[in-house]
């Protein structure tokens, strides 16, 4: 194939040239160009490698189906892999290399894979690797593998995503989709139109037609402007339908900046539409399919429309002789349309018998010679076309040619119509699969249904627009549908060449061969899906656009099976290969997970803390002061609080009001211990299991008046135990008369702990009277704090006198600042989790999640007692089942170690008399507390509470340690110091 | 993505909702009157229908009420939406 630029023609600015380079030598090109329509008039042949056996391969399509021309573009952080080269618009400077070989296409080392073609069948490698292992083989396949490169760094562009509503969305700016719209938003529907190319169109950018008696062009540039006039409707180039999904929603790509050189930086990269249809138009049109033959994937030959549209387009001639090979009549077009181009026509290889005498008559190059009922048997050229050998009854020549134009054929896009959930059915007469069986409110219309005469394409498809707009309640203007000619190109089908010699490819990009689908078949893969998964026929990024249905066609011949019989594969997301950064959108870095930030986090970054996640939100983890470790700092904070007092942000703690007459019996209902008894100001503890018997949450529990309770949850469990509370008032108890309001990001809650709590709250400014006497443990009171409204919890999670000072959120930082500067005299200093952890650690209180796991029933963390509760609760037969009642269950116990004072590591196992014995449980929070001077450990082990004593091995990295089941609580186990 | 249709809130897109389940399922009670069984079917066992399901959904990202809706497990198409306190619809199976 020698291809080059024709002088007058196409669509091309030929005024404004562009640089670029391709595989690291330098080209030109014009605006207007693709890669590929600028490598092909630049005569380059070898665009890329196939997959398996790396055989050179030249353009074969000129859209979205082609199989073989995939670049990577660019280089860095922006590269791209396994994009098309016909799908990517020129630009200055643009840069790109073949995929899929070194150290060029043109000359390839991997070609020796073709070398040994013979030993790589399909199922090459299911057969191959198996003994003994495939783990052997892996890493070797995995480096050979693979097409182009994904990028080392992150990606620098922007990606945006909008969500859209309309009317009526037509798929496809061909001159089916331009009429369907016209109609559609002449009513004043909100109409889109969405075309993946850069101009609107379709075919009639490379095959001119008449429409309403101009020019088709001319034709579809006015529709433009009726639509452009028109308020409600939009239309999107650079668009690509890549999925439609339940309920008539479509995702879109915009490819809003891909084309050129520098974006703007106030657009994105590409931006993902999901669009929601009252109806969908689908006008997606046809792919051109091939006829399979011996050497048909030596660079020259090419599908017959893509000639035709680089030459008409693009003004490119693909060759200089060319042949025509085709079973139907666009045969004579695609000659016509070279004659008129001055590029010389061999021969037509028709495969058919007879052609209608119209056909040729139309014909302005009646000197070509045309050979009937024939095919091509064989092709020769060592890395493009040379000659082809025609072979019939008659004939059996070599004909010279650099170029092959080859027609077998017309699919209508099915992709969406398939993704919709539609039924496709085939059609014999016009030998292709066409819509049948409609799920949700789409219709297709000319090409992608089937209809190939663009004048009855125009008027269904205007007919289709004005249906589509009725139904959303619109009327549309009384249009008169477009006119052009209706005849449609005669087809006899004919699927491959079953003669000559050399491989025949069905499937180019994954080097999948007649001889393969055979091979399927012999080994009984003759279901549709199984064929395509055995051989990976259609699995390469074109997604058996060119390959599919003719692979499924020729299945069936071997299998003695109609077409119809055979079927066809399912049609999946996405119609093209999309980027994920185009489908995250702006989901990634820091708003991929947006984290919440409590009222004083100013404060906390003032005083130096270092924050980690914790349930979504982020918190002090502890203070260093300077020239402090985290370990330092920790440690230090802990012992603070034991000697002196600590300041703990306890915002995100779930506080959930209940309020009503009924609370009190939906409180028993939740909770696995009794709530409606609590007395105005009191305080209590409470379980809450799921209808598993699982613990969920834990918390406090305060009375805060007459029929009014405050549910404190765990931080994590804020918003879902709020959700939970809803949903079982909602669903299972509607009677009950309450109201649940989640306060959780309304109140800061400042926990104040340690021997110096009370002088130092003395010092802030409490109005109440806080003496041990007036307000004990396990209380509330509602009163004033520095003259800020507060409700006080006297609850301690450290064992030390502790208050929750709950104020309105906004007041935070000033009570922050406010308790620091009444609190330092005392020694008072800002505590973060690491120290809270270690506190806790050491008085064994219980951290859901983190000692318990999705198993653990309250018997496991020693309340068993909930049983001896009389009413019903969520979770309470559970808890009779005999697996909850087994005495050799895990059970929560305290770990201290023998010989040592080391820290024993979270998630290590304990075992009795080496590891041979399995394991016997496993360690679930651990500290070391500065307090004691040794490790402290809670353990879940089996049957736990009745082996207090027993001594366990505990590995930890290669030391092996000893420990001894304790008492889960190591530090003031009377509770002096809380009640103090 | 389903469009669903709160029946408080209108139509909206299904990112607003989170579905519950099966609708519809008794809890059985007072506790020790359940067999072993019944209780574990009542946790477990679901109908998983092909065709009408009927469903409990709520409208998370909105008015967060809870409601009922019958979904064709084949096609997706939403059936009926009701609320919680309205007869559940007759339905074609």
């Amino acid at each position: 194939m020698s291809g080059r630029r024709l002088d007058q023609g196409g669509q091309v600015d030929r005024s404004q040239p562009l640089s670029f380079t391709f595989e690291g030598r330098a080209y030109t090109g014009f605006v207007g160009d693709t890669l590929a329509s600028a490598l092909l008039a630049n005569g380059v042949s070898v665009v890329g490698r196939s997959f398996k056996l790396h055989r050179p391969r030249g353009l074969f399509a000129a859209g979205s189906d082609e199989p073989n021309a995939l670049v990577q573009l660019e280089t860095g952080a922006r590269t791209e892999p396994n994009l098309k080269a016909t799908e990517i618009e020129l630009y200055e400077g643009l840069s790109a290399r073949a995929v899929n070989c070194w150290p060029s296409a043109r000359f390839d080392l991997g070609a020796v894979n073709g070398l040994a073609d013979r030993f790589f069948p399909a199922g090459f490698y299911y057969k191959t690797f198996m003994w003994p292992d495939w783990h052997l083989y892996e890493w070797a396949i995995r480096r050979a593998a693979g097409l182009g490169k994904a990028p080392k760094d992150a990606d620098p562009d922007r990606y945006d995503m909008r969500f859209a509503h309309c009317d009526v969305l037509v798929v496809g700016g061909g001159p089916a989709g331009l009429a369907a719209a016209r109609a559609a938003a002449s009513g004043g529907a909100r109409v889109m139109l969405v075309e993946q190319d850069a101009a609107l169109g379709g075919r009639l950018n490379w095959d001119a037609a008449a429409i309403d008696g101009t020019d088709g062009l001319a034709w579809t540039d006015k529709v433009l402007e009726e639509l452009d006039a028109a308020e409600e409707a939009q239309v999107l180039t650079r668009t690509t339908a890549i999925g439609y999904f339940d309920h008539n929603l479509i995702g879109l790509v915009e490819r809003v900046s891909d084309h050129v050189e520098q974006a703007d930086s106030d657009k994105p990269r590409q931006r993902f539409w999901q669009v929601r249809a009252g109806q969908v138009i689908l006008a997606t049109g046809v792919e051109e399919r091939p006829i399979v033959f011996p050497g048909n994937d030596r660079p020259g030959v090419m599908m017959a429309s893509a000639v035709r549209r680089y030459l008409n387009q693009y003004g490119v001639a693909a060759g200089q002789s060319a042949v025509i090979f085709a079973n139907n009549d666009e045969a004579y077009l695609t000659a016509d349309t070279l004659h008129a181009a001055g590029v010389e026509v061999a021969a037509i290889v028709d495969t058919r018998v007879s052609v209608s005498p119209d056909v040729l008559a139309a014909m302005s190059t009646r000197a070509v010679p045309i050979y009937s009922e024939v095919q091509i048997t064989a092709t020769r050229g060592r890395k493009a076309l040379s000659s082809v050998l025609v072979s019939g009854a008659q004939v059996d020549e070599w004909i010279d040619c650099d170029l092959l134009a080859v027609s077998g054929g017309f699919n209508p896009r099915l992709q969406l119509f398939r993704q919709s959930g539609g039924k496709p059915d085939y059609d014999e007469a016009k030998a292709m699969f066409v819509p049948d069986l409609s799920v949700q409110a789409e219709t297709s219309v000319g090409g992608a249904a089937g209809e190939l005469g663009l004048g009855e394409a125009l008027t269904v498809a205007h007919e289709a627009g004005v249906a589509a707009v009725a139904e959303s309640g619109y009327r549309a203007a009384d249009l008169v549908a477009p006119v052009a000619d209706s005849r449609a190109p005669q087809l006899t089908p004919f699927w491959r060449v079953d003669e000559g010699k050399g491989k025949a490819f069905v499937d180019f990009q994954n080097d999948v061969t007649v001889e393969d689908i055979a091979l399927s078949a012999r080994e009984n893969f003759v279901s549709v899906e199984h064929l395509k998964r055995y051989t990976t026929l259609g699995m390469a990024p074109d997604q058996g656009k060119t390959s599919g249905v003719t692979g499924l066609a020729i299945l069936g011949e071997l299998t003695g099976r109609s077409v119809a019989e055979t079927g066809a594969t399912a049609d999946r997301f996405p119609f093209v290969p999309t980027a994920l950064g185009t489908l995250a959108g702006q989901a990634r870095g820091e708003l991929f997970r947006p984290i919440k930030r409590m009222a004083a986090h100013e404060v906390h970054e003032e005083l130096g803390a270092v924050f980690e996640e914790y349930g979504g939100w982020a918190r002090p983890a502890y203070y260093p002061e300077p020239g402090e470790s985290g370990w330092d700092a920790e440690q230090r904070e802990a012992l603070c609080v034991r000697q002196a007092a600590g300041l703990f942000d306890g915002s995100p703690l779930g506080k959930i009001e209940v309020v009503g007459p009924d609370a009190g019996t939906f409180l028993d209902r939740i909770y696995a211990n009794r709530l409606s008894n609590l007395k105005p100001g009191r305080l209590r503890y409470g379980l809450m299991l799921n209808e598993l018997g699982v613990v969920i949450d834990d918390g406090v529990a305060a009375c805060l008046g007459e029929n009014h309770f405050m549910v404190g949850t765990t931080g994590a469990g804020a918003d879902t135990i709020a959700a939970w509370l809803e949903e079982w008032h909602q669903t299972e108890w509607p009677e009950l008369d309450i109201v649940i309001a989640p306060m959780t990001q309304q109140w800061g809650v400042l926990t104040l702990s340690g021997p110096r709590a009370r002088d130092i709250l003395d010092a802030v400014g409490v109005e109440a009277d806080i003496s041990a006497e007036a307000f004990p443990h396990m209380r509330f009171i509602e009163t004033n704090v520095a003259g800020v409204p507060a409700r006080i919890f006297r609850v301690s999670f450290t064992g030390e006198l502790s208050y929750e000072v709950n104020v309105p959120a906004r007041r935070m930082p000033d009570m922050w600042r406010a308790f620091m500067t009444a609190g330092q005299p005392f020694g008072l200093s800002s505590v973060g989790l690491d120290a809270w952890m270690v506190l806790r650690t050491e008085k064994g209180y219980l951290h859901v999640g983190a000692d318990t796991d999705g198993a653990t029933v309250p018997d496991d963390i020693g309340w068993a007692r909930v049983m001896k509760k009389q009413s019903d609760f969520i979770g309470r037969r559970s808890l009779t089942q005999p697996e909850n009642l087994r005495t050799d269950r895990y059970q929560l116990v305290g770990l201290e170690t023998v010989g040592s004072n080391a820290m024993l590591p979270v998630g290590a196992h304990l075992f009795m008399g080496g590891a041979d014995g399995g394991s016997e449980g496993y360690v679930t929070s651990s500290g070391f507390s500065p307090t004691l001077q040794h490790g402290v450990a809670l353990a879940m082990v089996k049957g736990g509470r009745a082996r207090m004593g027993q001594v366990f091995e505990v590995r930890m990295d290669k030391a092996l340690h000893r420990a001894r089941i304790v008492d889960p609580c190591f530090y003031d186990p009377s509770g002096d110091r809380l009640n103090d | 993505m389903l469009r669903i249709t709160c029946p408080y809130c209108g139509p909206r897109d299904e990112l607003e909702f989170r579905c519950g389940g099966e609708a519809h399922i008794v809890r059985p009670g007072p506790p020790e009157t359940v067999s072993d069984e019944d209780w574990g079917a009542y946790l477990f066992q679901r109908q998983n229908p092909v065709g009408a399901h009927h469903e409990r959904w709520v409208h998370e990202g909105g008015c967060r009420q809870w409601f009922h809706l019958v979904r064709d497990t084949r096609t997706h198409e939403v059936i009926a939406v009701y609320k919680m306190d309205e007869p559940k619809p007759e339905v074609p199976e």
